[in-house]
C-alpha cells in the first residue's frame, strides 16, 4: 500500500503531506528552542552581572562559517536532483555531511577546553545556558547527520525507482538542515558576542 | 515549486549570492561587536543583523519566498506563540511580586 501525496500535491493544501509534515515540525521545534531563548532572556535580566568573553569568538566564528557553508551546500544537493545530475547531488549531500562532522568535532575541542578548566554547566549561569543550548543544538546537528547518512547510504536507491519521492526527501532534509543553521545564526551573537 | 532546469539554475545563482551575503553579514556581526556598545544597542543591532541573515535563510534557502498559505498559515500561528513564550517570563518582574516592595501589603511580599 502506497502512502497518497508523496509527490503530487494534496487539493486542499496544494502540498505534498511530507512538505506540510516538516513545516509543523519546524514550528513545534521553533517552540522548543524559544522555550530556551525565554530562558536565556530571564536569566540574563534578573542577573546581577552577565560574563563576557568567556567563549571564543575566533572558533565560533568559524563554526558559524561552517554552518552557512553546509546549508549552501545542502540546497545545492537538492538542486541537483532537480537538474537530474545525480554525482553532484552526492558530492553536495557528501559535502553537507563533512561540514557537520566538522562543525561537531569544533564544538568538542570547545567544550573539552572548557571542562579541562574545570568551567562546566555548574560552573555558572551562562554556563548552564550556554551548555544547554549548544549541547541541544549540537544534538540536532547530529540527527540532521543520521540522516544524512541514510540518504548517502541505503536510503540512495529510491533515486532508482522514486526519483521525484526522493528529491521531495531531500528538499524536507534542506528545510531541517537550514532551521539548524538558522538556530545557529541566533545562537552565536546572543552566546558569544553580547 | 518550479521544476524546469532555467528556473533552477536561477535558483542557484541566487543560493551563491545568499552565501556571499550571508559570510558579509557574518563578518559584519563581529566587526560590530567589538565597538562596545551600550547592552541595549550592541543587542539591537546583533538581533538586527541576525534577523537579515535569518530572513535571507528562510526566504531563499527554505523557499518561503514562494511558499503556499499552508506554511504561511502555520508559521505566522508560531511565530504569535514564539513571541508569547518569549516575552510572558518577562512579565514576572514587571510586578512586585516576592521582591519586598513596600508598597505592597506585608502577605504578598513573601513574608
Amino acid at each position: 500500500m502506497n502512502i497518497p501525496y508523496t509527490v503530487e500535491a494534496r487539493p486542499d493544501t496544494g502540498l505534498p503531506n511530507g512538505k506540510l509534515g516538516i513545516w509543523l515540525f519546524l514550528a513545534s521545534e521553533v517552540m522548543l528552542f524559544g522555550a530556551l531563548f525565554s530562558s536565556y532572556i530571564l536569566l540574563r535580566v534578573g542577573a546581577a552581572e552577565w560574563p563576557s568573553g568567556e567563549l571564543s569568538v575566533p572558533l565560533g566564528t568559524i563554526n558559524t562559517i561552517i554552518l552557512i557553508g553546509s546549508s549552501v551546500t545542502m540546497v545545492m544537493a537538492w538542486a541537483s536532483l532537480k537538474l537530474n545530475n545525480w554525482g553532484r547531488h552526492r558530492l553536495y549531500l557528501g559535502l553537507t555531511f563533512l561540514l557537520a562532522l566538522v562543525f561537531l568535532v569544533n564544538k568538542y575541542f570547545e567544550y573539552a577546553e572548557h571542562l579541562h578548566l574545570g568551567e562546566g554547566p555548574n560552573h555558572s549561569t551562562f554556563l548552564a545556558i550556554y551548555f544547554t543550548l549548544t549541547g541541544l543544538h549540537g544534538l540536532h546537528i547530529l540527527g540532521g547527520m543520521v540522516v544524512m547518512a541514510y540518504f548517502l547510504g541505503p536510503g540512495a536507491k529510491m533515486w532508482k525507482t522514486e526519483p521525484e519521492q526522493f528529491t521531495n526527501r531531500i528538499e524536507y532534509t534542506g528545510l531541517y538542515w537550514h532551521f539548524v543553521d538558522l538556530v545557529w545564526i541566533f545562537l552565536f551573537p546572543v552566546l558569544y558576542l553580547l | 515549486m518550479h521544476s524546469d532546469p532555467a528556473a533552477i539554475q536561477k535558483s542557484v545563482r541566487g543560493y551563491i549570492m545568499v552565501f556571499v551575503m550571508l559570510m558579509i553579514f557574518t563578518v559584519m556581526t563581529v566587526a560590530v561587536a567589538r565597538f562596545h556598545f551600550a547592552v541595549p544597542v550592541a543587542i539591537a543591532v546583533a538581533l538586527v543583523i541576525a534577523g537579515m541573515k535569518g530572513t535571507m535563510v528562510a526566504a531563499v534557502f527554505m523557499h518561503l519566498n514562494h511558499e503556499r498559505w499552508w506554511v504561511y498559515g502555520t508559521l505566522m500561528l508560531t511565530v504569535v506563540f514564539f513571541l508569547v513564550l518569549l516575552f510572558l517570563p518577562v512579565l514576572t518582574s514587571l510586578d512586585g511580586l516576592g521582591t519586598g516592595s513596600p508598597w505592597l501589603p506585608l502577605e504578598s511580599r513573601g513574608r
